[in-house]
């Protein structure tokens, strides 16, 4: 820097026409001598701030990229996992074989997909009448505090660990399935069972689905109701022929999400089914679910050859069942949103 | 005719309301039956002691083991997932906002990350464990629930940055701010009350998920003092709890429960009351 300087001098000497006296120059090299560390630090700041700008925009890149990575690496994990059984066992009849006998090397997973689909099924067949007629209500008929007041309930609900909501099956649910329940279609029953299952998954999936709902309810313009009700439908016609049909695709992908979590559903669930490895026979049998049979056996599976490549299997069938579903409920949202 | 659309209405008008109030009912029922069964076990003692030898079986103890691993699970993993979620909620609203095919595409993606159920998670954690040939652990238990929670809070903080007008992003860049300094600076503050909300939902969630932890946190009575030792959780302190013949150590259990219920309970009003207001602040 300093030699540049005196070079400029000498040219500025040898090019301008005024004369330069020694002490002018000496002048002027010290002005630039001064001036120049704080340009100098300007100019550092200046680089130090892109530099940090870079620094952190390629950081969030990469966090970003990471995210996107992550249920990538969760699906070659799983499958890189369950690759072993699946090498010795052809995938069909994994699935549709009913035989589990991990310590004989049988592993049919049918009866966890049954049990699974049935808890789930059962659950929503409950959840979404109940779900629908509560946000009609809370969006359409109910003066505004009820809604107000009802959004902490909600939010609490969705709040409580699914540990809590098994340990309330287990209290409630369980004695009423068992002792008032079974009896009255005179059936035997411990309790523990498939509708035990149903019907806490039932509740736990209410904040999740009416939460939704209630989005959709929100999104649709107040001009359409008006304009029903403004040609004499009453107010429950227009939720009927209006609301419902408007909001037909948020409701269904709204159900679609309720699914795919209730399908994933484990400790609940695990604390309430029975687990006994067998194909139901009625809702009031004791079952197994996917997740509550993942969660169950993490302990000795390390014990059995190929036992925690089956329980991976387990994971990825689980993974890519709810997956596929939410793409789908997601992407009708989206479409809906857009439109 | 008129008459049968009354009754109609009258009839859904109530049968709605009816509904609306089971939810309320489910709530309240499920808080108090838990309270009713579990009161009389919960002392000072449940929540202050380790467990001591044959706490299963009903003699002497408290659940401090998984209260503190609880937590530390909990606190520690929901600043993991922050130190990963904000660069990325913030990266989405300030370089990618021209970008709207790109940033819908995101967020499609992080809603579809919400909905894969934590035993997923749980497994995955134990196979990333089984390959680096590690033991279940305190740090492995953050790990796993870290990434499952960042979705969560990404896709909370997200909506919160959206809201903020492009105007204020455009006013920084004509001050000559760079686009960081917008972001941390600027955004960052902005939506600091919606941020608060975001992690308390996100603690919320790390604190009562058990079945991440199944796999990688491992179980123990004791405190952890170090990030590679196993920890107890609240929830799975829970479950085998519960799991005992024992009367008394089920009705621990509840009493267990109820303190979880208490936590939570906490949090979510605490998230309710910080994000009152940061809109009355507006």
């Amino acid at each position: 820097m300093v030699f540049s300087l005196e070079n400029n001098t000498q040219r500025v000497g040898k090019l301008g026409k005024t004369k330069f006296t020694k002490n002018s120059v000496k002048l002027r090299i010290k002005l630039c001598e001064t001036l120049c560390p704080v340009m100098l630090k300007q100019t550092q700041m200046q680089t130090s701030r892109k530099l940090i700008d870079i620094i952190s925009s390629k950081w969030m890149l990469l966090c970003l990229l990471l995210c996107l990575v992550l249920p990538l690496a969760i699906g070659t994990g799983l499958v890189l996992k369950s690759l072993p059984l699946l090498k010795t066992h052809s995938l069909g009849k994994l699935i549709t074989s009913s035989n589990w006998s991990p310590s004989d090397g049988q592993f049919g997973f049918w009866p966890f997909i049954v049990g699974s689909l049935l808890v789930t099924a059962i659950a929503l067949i409950i959840c979404i009448p109940l779900c629908l007629l509560a946000s009609i209500y809370l969006t359409q008929f109910a003066p505004k505090w009820v809604l107000k007041f009802m959004r902490p309930v909600i939010d609490i609900l969705a709040g409580i660990p699914s540990v809590v909501y098994g340990v309330w099956g287990v209290i409630v649910v369980v004695p009423f399935v068992g002792e008032t329940l079974a009896p009255r279609f005179h059936v035997d029953s411990l309790g523990y069972s498939i509708l035990a299952g149903g019907l806490v998954l039932a509740v736990m999936s209410i904040p999740y689905i009416l939460n939704m709902l209630l989005e959709v309810f929100r999104q649709i313009p107040v001009e359409l109701s008006e304009a029903s009700l403004s040609l004499g439908a009453t107010k429950w016609e227009t939720i009927k022929h209006v609301f419902l049909r408007k909001g037909r695709p948020g409701i269904f992908s709204a159900f679609g999400l309720g699914f795919s979590k209730a399908l994933g559903e484990t400790m609940a669930v695990l604390m309430v089914v029975g687990n006994v490895a067998q194909l139901p026979h009625s809702v009031f049998d004791a079952g197994y679910t996917l997740p509550a049979l993942i969660a169950n056996n993490y302990g000795e599976m390390m014990s059995i050859p190929s036992y925690d490549s089956a329980l991976m299997f387990g994971a990825l069938l689980l993974f890519v069942i709810i997956i596929a579903i939410n793409i789908v409920s997601r992407y009708i949202i989206y479409k809906a949103e857009l439109v | 005719m008129t008459l049968r659309r009354k009754l109609e209405e009258k009839f859904f008008h109530a049968l709605s309301a009816l509904f609306a109030l089971f939810i309320v009912f489910v709530l309240v029922h499920i808080i108090w039956s838990i309270f009713q069964k579990g009161i009389s076990a919960l002392s000072w003692q449940m929540v202050s002691q380790e467990p001591k030898g044959g706490f299963y079986l009903g003699k002497e103890g408290g659940i401090l083991n998984a209260i503190a691993g609880s937590f530390y699970l909990a606190i520690a993993s929901t600043i993991l997932a922050f130190i990963i979620s904000l660069p990325v909620a913030l990266f989405m609203n300030i370089y990618l906002i021209k970008y709207k095919r790109t940033l819908t595409g995101i967020r499609f993606f992080l809603d579809v990350l919400w909905g894969v159920p934590s035993i997923v998670y749980g497994a995955f954690g134990f196979v990333i464990l089984i390959y680096l040939g590690m033991k279940t652990s305190l740090g492995a238990g953050i790990i796993t629930v870290a990434v499952m929670i960042a979705p969560i809070m990404i896709r909370a903080m997200d909506e919160v940055l959206k809201t903020i007008p492009i105007g204020l992003q455009e006013a920084a860049y004509a001050l000559g701010s760079t686009k960081t300094e917008t972001a941390y600076k600027i955004f960052f503050r902005q939506a600091l009350p919606g941020f608060a909300t975001a992690v308390l939902l996100a603690f919320g969630r790390g604190i009562g998920d058990a079945a991440s932890v199944l796999f990688t946190t491992g179980f123990t009575d004791y405190v952890p003092q170090k990030l590679s030792d196993p920890a107890a959780t609240l929830p799975l302190s829970i479950f085998f709890q519960l799991g005992s013949p024992y009367d008394e150590v089920q009705s621990r259990a509840y009493a267990s429960a109820i303190i979880l219920i208490f936590i939570v309970l906490v949090i979510s009003i605490s998230a309710r009351l910080l994000s009152g207001a940061g809109k009355s602040r507006k």
